[in-house]
């Protein structure tokens, strides 16, 4: 248990010496993982800590991106402060529109209405010219803020890097307070909850709003790192992949959400890389992944996450005859 | 004695059938008042109204000078509306303990101070501690609920109700699935707290029901057919015949 205490910090430690030794490929690709780390646990607040199955969180993610993008100016780099507050913000807002309304169903209801609202999004920046159509836009010039410029590479990552921190350390404190235990409450039993007195509903719109906008600050981190926006980043692919991470990493844990995000971008890595698994097989690696994804999910139910426990119990029972005993 | 809850011409509808039909009913402070019937005589339905998990059809509900009729289940429970379940809704994976705290902190929620450890939380953490006691469960306190005998589950029921700190508690069968010796100890806790709460109690078991209740009302098909002293209900020809049978 202690060293489970220990290993965010061993990683964040890792990650802050990580850019001295690494290649470009590798860089891009760490913070790619950062990034979707940040979305995964934005998530992760919803499914794991509330108990709100949502597929249309990609969403969020896509209007914090398109947001970062369509405020910027198009000669000068944009201030980043505003742009980071504009994305993260104009995520919030919709995620408040889509909560206040799809928060009144319940189960498949709200997976199949948040699902929906995340469609009509998606068709907004598809089908008009707001945002430059299918083609999405460009981002030419990165957002700044003094002496920092996050178009340069070891800028970016460290920015990225503080954006996983911050959001990975304000979910660990919400789920110690009071407020994340009214929504594991929720998550449980929540009729139970509106009888002890809890106003379960704006429990739940808070949940459901603070995680649109951390979805939407992954986003403006995703346009910044690609320089590039299309709707492809709010369809439902992206809403069933960033599931898939947390379930992939173990639901209800943290750190589950971001060994998820590392897991599925290395295996989509591996299984699209031709010289390594061949040009027939890289070409479909849909495929590959979703059969990998379907045995890890058949053989671990309890994600990565629950690897160690795993092993732990394949060794004798002593303890498992101790516990019955003490019962 | 003054009512602290009363209701008023109660009725609930359900398409064409009514389950509860015009009761009126008052409940005292330092009293006990059973609500007796066969199953299907609407005495839950009645608990669901007067908590606010079921809107009311017709009538409405008074808590002290208040109207509550209108008011939702989580405002009428921080006004010191408790109930407690038919079937055990406890919270499983959460200990004994983290079960009465989550309930007590519904009064004094501040969600916003994130950086303030819950489980550390003096308020909710002393109201817990007192509930644990009151219903002799302080033993059990940090075992998961989920691993509580059915008798415990039944304490705890009572225990997370008295967390929130309420005025008026609704029993819905307490005392359901019990042996003697827990029945026992349930009428003692129940006895304690009377004193200090306006007690529904609805249950099955008459002898218990005898043994405590300073008020008994009878239901049949959702209508009240009597309500008067434990010693008046046992001696009224249309009780015997609609409910007790072989009892009287």
């Amino acid at each position: 248990m202690a060293f489970n205490r220990v290993l965010p910090w061993i990683a964040l430690a890792a990650l802050l010496a990580l850019p001295l030794g690494l290649t470009p490929y590798m860089h891009e690709l760490v913070v790619k993982i950062m990034v979707l780390s940040v979305f995964a646990l934005s998530l992760e607040l919803l499914v794991g800590m509330t108990g709100l199955v949502s597929l249309g969180h990609a969403a969020f993610l896509g209007i914090g991106a398109y947001v970062t993008v369509l405020l910027s100016p198009e000669a000068d780099p944009g201030w980043l402060p505003k742009l980071l507050a504009a994305a993260v913000a104009a995520a919030a807002l919709y995620a408040l529109f889509v909560g206040a309304l799809s928060l009144r169903t319940k189960g498949v209801y709200f997976i199949m209405v948040t699902l929906a609202f995340a469609q009509m999004a998606y068709f907004v920046f598809h089908d008009t010219k707001l945002g430059g159509g299918t083609d999405g836009i460009y981002l030419n010039l990165r957002p700044v803020l003094g002496p920092i410029d996050s178009g340069a590479k070891l800028h970016l990552y460290y920015l990225v890097l503080g954006a996983l921190a911050f959001t990975y350390a304000l979910l660990a404190l919400l789920r110690r307070s009071r407020f994340g235990h009214a929504l594991a409450g929720i998550r449980v039993n929540e009729q139970r909850m509106r009888a002890a007195g809890f106003n379960t509903t704006a429990y739940k719109l808070a949940a459901f709003v603070l995680a649109g906008a951390l979805a939407g600050l992954a986003g403006f981190l995703l346009a910044v790192k690609d320089g590039f926006v299309n709707p492809e980043l709010l369809s439902w692919h992206e809403s069933g992949a960033v599931l898939l991470m947390i379930i992939l990493g173990g639901i209800g844990h943290l750190r589950g959400a971001v060994l998820g995000a590392v897991a599925f971008v290395l295996l989509k890595e591996l299984f699209s890389t031709p010289a390594l698994v061949g040009d027939r097989l890289a070409e479909h690696w849909q495929l590959t992944l979703g059969i990998t994804i379907i045995a890890f999910v058949a053989l671990l139910p309890k994600g990565l996450i629950g690897l160690p426990q795993r092993w732990r119990a394949r060794k004798p029972p002593r303890r498992a005859a101790d516990q019955g005993a003490a019962r | 004695m003054t009512a602290l809850l009363r209701c008023e011409g109660l009725t609930r509808r359900f398409g064409g059938l009514t389950a509860v039909n015009d009761v009126s009913l008052d409940f005292a402070l330092g009293e006990v008042h059973a609500v007796i019937g066969t199953n299907g005589a609407g005495k839950s339905t009645l608990i669901n109204m007067l908590s606010g998990e079921l809107a009311a059809s017709g009538g409405r509900i008074l808590l002290g000078d208040d109207d509550v009729t209108a008011w939702s289940q989580p405002r009428r429970a921080r006004a010191g509306i408790g109930r407690s379940y038919q079937r055990s809704t406890i919270f499983p994976e959460f200990s004994v303990f983290e079960n009465c705290r989550l309930c007590a902190q519904a009064a004094h929620p501040r969600p916003l101070a994130l950086w303030e450890n819950a489980a550390r939380c003096k308020t909710s953490g002393d109201i817990a501690t007192e509930a644990l006691r009151a219903t002799g469960l302080s033993p059990l306190a940090a075992r998961p609920a989920g691993l509580l005998s059915h008798g415990g589950k039944r304490q705890l029921e009572i225990a997370m109700c008295l967390s929130t700190r309420p005025r008026v508690l609704l029993l819905d069968e307490p005392l359901a699935g019990m042996g003697a010796e827990e029945t026992d100890r349930m009428l003692d806790v129940l006895r304690e707290l009377r004193a200090g709460h306006a007690v529904l109690l609805v249950e099955h078991d008459m002898d218990a029901v005898f043994r405590i209740a300073g008020r008994i009302t009878v239901m049949v098909n959702g209508e009240v057919i009597a309500s008067a002293e434990p010693a008046a209900i046992r001696n009224n020809r249309e009780v015997q015949v609609a409910y007790l049978g072989d009892h009287a």
